[in-house]
This record gives structure tokens, sequence and C-alpha cells, in this order.
């Protein structure tokens, strides 16, 4: 005869793989910049701005090494609302993903807009970076903002 | 990394991690509970009579039900079937390198399982050995096979090849 049943055991579980990247020479760069509050493209032959840089062109895979400071500011290309983010998103309160062409870039950028309401967004909207306190070297050391009169003069 | 604030950044740490909820269902509960009693589970199948271990619920070999009276109680000696030594740190291992990863046949059961070899000399360690568990203090056990710390050579001859070869 079969014992009564019990009740299943349960635990909580962690699966984790502790990945390291090594930059090379070319994102080294861009990420040393972002700790130091810098963006930077890379410029291409035609002198046009990729941002964040590769290390090949992607049309003509000539290696690119010329990197050059864009932004702080840009404008929103496109976006979406994350109204309930999870745990590993970057903020801990709604925001949106946005595809930023910052100035002096001519490509868009998917980064972060602590825009507050989903109504304070909108395609063509201008934001500026706005930096973490602790500059870790890490892409979410930024965040963007709706530029108003105040970002503008705090960026300059 | 504030240390390094004027170094240039060359290594980005991804971690990507995945927590959720485990669920070990009736069979698994059923070894698990008696390893916190200090004693190991397996289970018989019904069609050939091997016994699996740990426990769980149903013959992989044969896709029926193992019944809840066909638990086996597996004694803590067996014969260590194959083994690998290690000597690349991990971080979610805490043992001190090299160490011994091993499979052993429990006496008595048709599965190997994998555990770690303690209080052996590197170059003594061959398939065929002699082991015994290596508990942790009766109070600190609970539901999980780490109650074993690892197995330990026991001072008798060594198992015939015959008896373990289909496991390797």
């Amino acid at each position: 005869m079969s014992s009564p049943r019990e009740h299943s055991l349960t635990t909580s579980h962690k699966l984790e793989y502790g990945y390291k990247r090594s930059l090379g020479p070319v994102l080294s760069r861009f990420f040393t910049g972002i700790r130091d509050r810098k963006i930077l493209g890379a410029r291409r032959a035609d002198g046009t701005v990729i941002v964040p840089p590769k290390e090949y062109d992607p049309d003509t895979s000539a290696a690119l090494d010329e990197l050059t400071p864009v932004g702080p500011g840009g404008v929103v290309k496109s976006w979406a609302w994350v109204s309930e983010p999870r745990r590993q998103q970057p903020l801990d309160r709604a925001f949106a993903y946005a595809l930023i062409q910052l100035d002096g870039a001519d490509t868009s950028f998917l980064h972060v807009v602590d825009a507050k309401e989903e109504s304070a967004m909108n395609t063509g909207m201008r934001v500026v970076a706005a930096w973490s306190d602790q500059a870790t070297g890490a892409i979410t050391d930024l965040s963007f903002v709706p530029e108003s009169k105040n970002s503008r003069e705090d960026a300059n | 990394m504030s240390e390094e604030a004027n170094e240039p950044i060359e290594v980005l740490r991804l971690p990507v991690e995945l927590e959720y909820q485990y669920t070990a269902g009736e069979s698994a509960s059923r070894f698990l509970r008696a390893i916190k009693r200090g004693k190991l589970l397996g289970q018989r199948c019904p069609v050939d009579g091997r016994v699996y271990f740990p426990t769980r619920g149903c013959c992989p070999q044969h896709g029926v039900p193992m019944a809840d009276d066909g638990s086996v109680e597996l004694p803590d000696v067996g014969t260590l079937v194959t083994y690998s030594i290690v000597r690349i740190p991990s971080e979610n291992i805490p043992l001190d390198l090299p160490y011994v990863t091993i499979q052993v046949l429990l006496d008595g059961a048709d599965t190997v399982m994998m555990h770690v070899l303690g209080e052996c000399a590197l170059e003594d360690v061959h398939m065929g050995m002699r082991l015994k568990a290596k508990w942790k203090p009766e109070e600190e056990w609970e539901s999980s096979v780490g109650n074993i710390l690892y197995f330990v050579p026991q001072d008798e001859p060594d198992a015939p090849y015959d008896s373990y070869k289909e496991h390797i």
C-alpha cells in the first residue's frame, strides 16, 4: 500500500553565468569614455559617425579607430514604453526604451529615457544624457531625460 | 571599480541570472526527506528490478511508474566508477583545488551518483576503489545531497572491473 502522500518540497534556485567580456581596443575606449562621462562614436571614411562605435565599418569592413565625442543631446527616433519594469531592467520605475540619434551621430543608439510618464514621450523629442553618481564604466552609468531649459544648462 | 578610476576599462562583467522556484515532485521529495534523516533512498523498477538512485517518478527505460513501495534503502558505501581531477576554479564551487569529482556506484544501486573524493592523495585515486560517505554532523543535516561532504577510500580490496564496467 502507498503511504499517505506528502506535499512536494520546493526551493528557490539561482542559475548564474558570471560572464566577463573582453572589450577589445574600440569598445574599451567607448566604455572608458562612459566612465569619464563622454559618449564616443566611430567615424567612418565617408565622415559619418556610428554610435555605439564598431570595430569595423559595416559596409566596407575597414577597421575603425577614430573615435569622436557625440551628444550629450539627441533626438528620439522611435521608442517603446515599459510600464512595469522587471527587476533586471535598467530602472526600477516606468521608462522608455528609445532609439536616440545623438547630436553628431548618423545612427541611432538604443538606450533608456527616464521620462516619468508615457505622455512625456514622443518621436522627434529632444533628450539629453543624465549620468549616474557612480561612474563604473557600464552602459547603465547613463540614462537620458527629456531635454528642458534646465537640462540644457546642465549639459553646458 | 573606483580604485581603478584612471585605468582603461578593458573587461565588462555580464552576469546572466535566472532565479526560479524548483518543485521536486513526489518522488524526489521522498528522496530529499529521507536524506534529511541520513538515509539514501533508491527505487526499484517493477519491470526489470534495476535500482535507480535517487528515487524518481518513473523508470526511464520502461516508462512505467515506480510505486512508493519500490523504495530501496541503500548503504553509504560503494565503488568509484570513474573520476576527474579538477584544477580549474569555478566561482560557485567552494572547494580547494585540486579536487577529485567521482562517479560512485552505491552497493545495491544500478545508477551512479556524482560526488567528490576526500582524504585521498591524487596519485592514489583509481577506478574500482571502495568508498564510504563522510557525512556532516547530524545536527546540520538538511534535505540535500550536501549532507554527504565527500567519499573516503576504504581499506579493502578494489571491486572487480566487471562489477562496475557497464557504468563507465
